[in-house]
């Protein structure tokens, strides 16, 4: 019984690292151009953008968590951050000349997305 | 020959004019990035001939001419203005937009042949993507690291390097791109107007958040947006005003059209149409999209007006309203908590033993449940959410925390048989006060964070709703949005300037405070610049528009403050790499917890297991993390804007705060940069305003600072000046000419011992002023030595007091000047500075500064943000000393809207004050954190046998991001300049 205990905690901690760490889902691709990401419940959808380099994205945030967490879109790399109005779409315009992965997130890192450049 | 590099862009949709029966050309223009190039686009393209009108919108690099025209000539025009054009059709796609690049800089190189670019091995290069003073350094070390290269110098105002060695410029391009700059050589054949198309972007952080920088994130709240976004969000309508721009519409009966159209539309209360400022306001529960659509389909042009002070009031509102429902599910969570609570602590069975108590506790974990549906239900759904995205939050650990309590009260009310006897104990209360108290923390922190906003909230109150323009000769009232370049407005006293212009007509005096925190009004004649949001005082005046819209000093200092106040100084970041890895391994924290307690802990092991496990995701709290700095940032940029400082971004925040070292520049800095004269000491029979007026004739025609200087003092004594002949300046002593006969020498000592005038005692007179920071000028007239005339720049008043506070804060100050030692000396006493630079020539300033750096120091360097732009850009923070207009141009790491050098002071005193604010937040968090999360795993029941209650530990969380961001706002209260007076 404790062994089993154990091991199940143990399994639970491994869940944990491979659910939230390791495990990267399916990128949106941006298709024409613009990709409308909804802010929401603590999680932008879609979370990982794909987007081409040098290509310019719209990026069109619409937030519907009124909670003042998700009142910020930063891309700390791109040195963009924006307000997001409640309930109205944002649009955010950018190109990018660098490929990588550039995480989007809210002021207090709860919010999580990225951005993927791929030439 | 000039020659400009323009960045390249596409172009943006044109808009045709329905119906218009003037022929009017839309232009894409390049190369345009401040204020003044709209000036100058625009008289050229009026000087084209059959020109009637030409207006060039910056923010869109659009110009608009109307008249009998042709575009080819349009755009040799504005080519030859040193802008590219090209003419925007129809076909151009409707939807694409404007995307500046974010190396999109006005490149302005000259290719004179210098005589050093005579040089046989000197190379020009033209570099693009240069933008601040990181960039310097970076370009000249990869130019120094090409074989063969002696020496690179690169001159950021020219955006032109300069590269003396044996080398080829081939490889010197290769270098300067590798550095991710453009570069292309400069030749005197290029053709003048031909455009380079190199972009890279500055990739220094430094520099992105420049205003003409910020072109490349154009991001806009969308109109059309609704329309094209698909299924859910077509849905979205809010209950507030809609505001309209309405295109087309020309005549009365337009206004019953438009109106009903609107009125159509599902949800619309009541629509509004003005014709004369072309605004309908629409309310009802609605979206704009729809009313875009209807009044589209009409047959006019309707895009959404999101004014800024209009977001701010729409957030405010959706703050204010969640607030109020937090607040509800708080009463609703706590209503049922407390009672339980109470009861468990004073002394009520809490243990689940008879059939009686299960029924009870049943009835009451039911209860607990419809609290979690109402009160918690964004913890549930947002946790579930956010892990089916793979990501965790606080949410996350809220919703464990409760949802595992309640789930093992249940499992204890409904089979109790699985669990041990000791061990059947219910926490419902518990579930249900932790919702409650972090419902109330998170409303406390919707207030406190509205709070934290509240500088921008000022400035945006400065703006001015409508202005009184006159236009064919009639006064009428126009909103502000209406107002364009070249207007004539008319102000009145006690009313607020409008819009950023110039004077024409009329006298009075303004009150500036608002934006450069001088509390004194300031006297406007015509031709005087006034700045949109300050207040008129006394008089009426006339003015002409010069900037409107985005393009006014204010909105500029808005958009800025509202930049730097989001971004966040490097202190910041391990707090936030902490906070994004935080929620995950707290739930493995408490794992272990619960895993430590079931093989060591006492009996029943289950329940300690529970209570600890739930504890720790209770406590944890990564947003007090992650909110340390940011709150903090945006207090304190807020606090420096209501100074009248403008700081351009965290990392200047910071490194503010740090400085050992601060270099002012003399001129214009210390003193005022206005020669006056000061003194006249005359002898053999002359009179004070007898030889002022010899001196000023003499003088008239120089437009040297010391000869106006006695120019001005002769007109300030309503002297009238001779006609003078015979004029000849002596390079290096002064000057000589007659007037009305007399001959005379003005200059100094050398001259005059050159013509054998006997000074008597003159000479140790002008030693004296010498040491007092005059600049002594003997005249001689007829071969008799007349007087001397003094002339010196007067220190600002309060330099002495700033320069005090600046020692007082811990900074080294240092003085640099063109002046000579003595001069350089006196000033420098004056004042109290200790060190100071003589004799510096204008380009050797910024190797004074890389001097002090390479000694270890951090240096800050003050001048005006143009002439000592290399220096500024060569400190590790530039304060650029503005006169309050075209403050957000210049791209200083710190701006001062007003003259005195208290605003460096205060800047210093500010960035230091937000540091220690933030590292009070981040210690505070870090602490909290570290302690609580171990003391809720119950490390300290084995020595003192307590365990923390998860009602507590609900508590401390709620309460610890109200305490970052309440210990934020206390920085509204912080005083920079107690000391100073």
């Amino acid at each position: 019984m404790s062994i089993l205990v154990n091991l199940v905690g143990l399994a639970l901690i491994a869940l944990i690292v491979w659910w939230f760490w390791l495990y990267r889902p399916q990128a949106a691709e941006a298709a024409l151009g613009a990709v409308a990401i909804t802010v929401d419940d603590g999680v932008y959808s879609p979370s990982r953008v794909r987007v081409k380099l040098n290509e310019p994205v719209t990026l069109r945030f619409l937030r519907k968590d009124p909670s003042p967490c998700a009142a910020m879109v930063i891309f700390d790399d791109l040195d963009i951050s924006e307000e997001l109005p409640v309930d109205r779409p944002k649009e955010i315009s950018l190109k990018v000349d660098k490929p990588g992965t550039y995480a989007f997130t809210c002021q207090m890192k709860m919010y999580r997305g990225e951005l993927v450049v791929e030439s | 020959m000039k020659h400009r590099s323009h960045c390249h862009e596409p172009g943006h949709a044109a808009n045709t004019d329905h119906g218009g029966t003037q022929k009017s050309i839309h232009l894409a223009l390049t190369g345009a990035s401040c204020g003044g190039c709209a000036g100058k686009i625009e008289k050229a393209l009026q000087s084209v001939d059959g020109v009637e009108s030409a207006r060039f919108n910056l923010a869109e690099r659009k110009a608009v001419v109307s008249g009998q025209v042709d575009a080819g000539a349009l755009i040799q025009a504005v080519e030859a203005a040193g802008y590219g054009a090209t003419e925007m059709t129809d076909e151009e796609p409707a939807d694409s937009k404007l995307m500046q690049e974010a190396s999109c800089h006005e490149a302005q190189t000259s290719s004179d042949p210098s005589p050093e670019a005579s040089q046989e091995s000197a190379v020009h290069l033209a570099v693009t993507g240069a933008s601040c003073g990181g960039c310097v350094s970076k370009i000249e070390k990869a130019l120094q690291g090409v074989d063969g290269v002696e020496s690179a110098r690169f001159n950021l105002a020219e955006r032109e390097a300069v590269v003396n060695g044996e080398v080829d410029a081939g490889a010197l391009i290769q270098a300067v791109e590798a550095a991710g700059y453009g570069a292309s050589e400069m030749t005197d054949e290029e053709p003048s107007g031909s455009s380079m198309t190199q972009e890279a972007p500055c990739h220094e952080a430094k520099a992105s958040s420049d205003p003409s920088l910020k072109a490349s994130q154009e991001s806009q709240e969308s109109q059309e947006s609704q329309e094209s976004q698909e299924s859910q969000e077509s849905q979205e309508s809010q209950e507030s005003a809609v505001h309209l721009a309405v295109t087309g519409a020309s005549c009365a009966s337009c206004v019953s059209k438009i109106e009903k159209a609107l009125k159509g539309v599902n949800g619309v209360d009541s629509a509004r149409f003005n014709l004369a400022d072309r605004e309908a306001v629409v309310q009802g529960k609605v979206d704009a999209g729809a009313l875009i659509q209807a009044v589209e389909a009409a047959g006019y042009g309707a895009s959404e007006i999101t004014d800024e002070e209009q977001a701010s009031e729409d957030r405010e509102k959706a703050d204010e309203a969640y607030y109020r429902k937090l607040l509800r599910e708080m009463t609703v969570a706590l209503a049922l908590g407390v009672p339980l609570m109470a009861y468990g602590v004073l002394g009520g069975e809490m243990n689940v033993v008879t059939t009686g108590e299960r029924l009870v506790w049943l009835v009451v974990g039911l209860l607990t449940l419809a609290v979690m549906m109402f009160a918690g239900r964004h913890f549930y759904v947002g946790a579930w959410k956010s892990c089916k995205a793979h990501s965790a939050n606080m949410d996350t650990l809220i919703a464990l925390g409760t949802g595992t309590a309640w789930v093992y009260s249940m499992v204890v009310v409904v089979a109790p048989g699985i669990v041990p006897e000791l061990a059947r104990h219910v926490y419902f209360e518990a579930t249900a006060m932790i919702i409650g108290l972090i419902d109330l923390g998170l409303a406390l922190e919707v207030r406190a964070r509205g709070r934290t906003s509240q500088a921008i909230k000022r400035l945006l109150g400065l703006r001015a709703k409508t202005a009184r323009v006159i236009r064919d000769g009639k006064e009428q009232d126009i909103p502000i949005g209406a107002v364009q370049v070249d207007d004539i407005v008319r102000v009145r006293p006690g009313e607020k300037i409008a819009v950023d212009g110039v004077v024409t007509e009329g006298h009075t005096s303004i009150d500036e405070s608002m934006l450069t925190g001088e509390p004194m009004p300031v006297e406007k004649d015509a031709d005087d610049e006034v700045v949109g949001g300050t207040l008129n005082k006394s008089g009426s005046i006339l003015y002409r528009a010069t900037r409107v819209g985005k393009e006014t000093a204010l909105a500029q200092i808005i958009a800025m403050v509202k930049q730097a106040q989001n971004s966040r100084p490097p202190i910041g970041r391990l707090a936030d790499t902490i906070a994004s890895v935080f929620v995950p391994v707290v739930m493995i924290i408490s794992v272990l917890a619960a895993l430590g307690w079931y093989n060591f802990g006492p009996v029943p092991q289950v329940a300690y297991m529970l209570v600890t496990a739930t504890t720790v995701l209770i406590i944890a709290c990564p947003c007090a993390l992650g909110l340390a700095t940011p709150m903090s940032v945006m207090v304190g940029v807020g606090k420096a804007a209501e100074a009248g400082v403008l700081i351009r971004n965290g990392q200047a925040l910071q490194q503010a705060s740090k400085l050992n070292t601060m270099v002012l520049d003399k001129t214009g800095t210390i003193t005022a940069g206005h020669p006056e004269v000061t003194e006249v000491i005359t002898r053999n029979g002359f009179d004070e305003s007898e030889l002022l007026q010899l001196a000023a004739s003499l003088e008239a025609g120089s437009e040297h600072p010391l000869a106006q200087a006695i120019v001005e003092s002769a007109q300030e004594r309503d002297l009238t000046l001779d006609s003078l002949e015979g004029f000849n300046a002596i390079a290096g002593h002064g000057v000589e000419g007659s007037v009305k006969g007399r001959a005379l020498l003005f200059g100094n000592y050398k001259l005059m011992q050159d013509h054998n005038i006997d000074l008597g005692d003159l000479q140790a007179k002008a030693q004296e002023l010498a040491a007092q920071a005059r600049t002594p000028m003997y005249l001689a007239v007829d071969g008799q030595a007349g007087g001397i005339i003094a002339v010196a720049d007067p220190i600002k008043e309060d330099s002495v007091a700033a320069i005090k506070r600046l020692q007082r804060l811990g900074l080294d100050v240092v003085m640099i000047t063109g002046d000579n030692e003595a001069t350089a000396k006196a000033v420098a006493d004056k004042v109290g500075i200790k060190h100071y630079f003589a004799e510096v020539l204008p380009d050797d300033k910024q190797k004074k500064v890389a001097q002090l750096q390479d000694e270890g120091k951090l240096v800050g360097m003050t001048g005006d943000g143009i002439n000592d732009a290399p220096a500024l850009a060569q400190a590790d923070v530039g304060f650029a000393i503005g006169t309050g207009t075209d403050v957000a141009i210049e791209s200083a790491d710190v701006t001062l809207m007003r003259g005195s050098l208290h605003g460096i002071a205060d800047a210093i005193a500010i960035s230091k004050a937000t540091l220690r604010n933030i590292k009070q937040n981040l210690f505070g968090a870090f602490i909290y954190n570290i302690l609580g999360i171990p003391f809720a795993a119950g490390v300290l029941y084995p020595f003192a046998g307590i365990l923390l209650n998860p009602v507590i530990a609900g508590a401390a969380m709620a309460f610890s991001s109200v305490t970052v961001v309440t210990n934020a706002n206390r920085l509204r209260l912080f005083k920079p300049r107690e000391e100073s007076k």
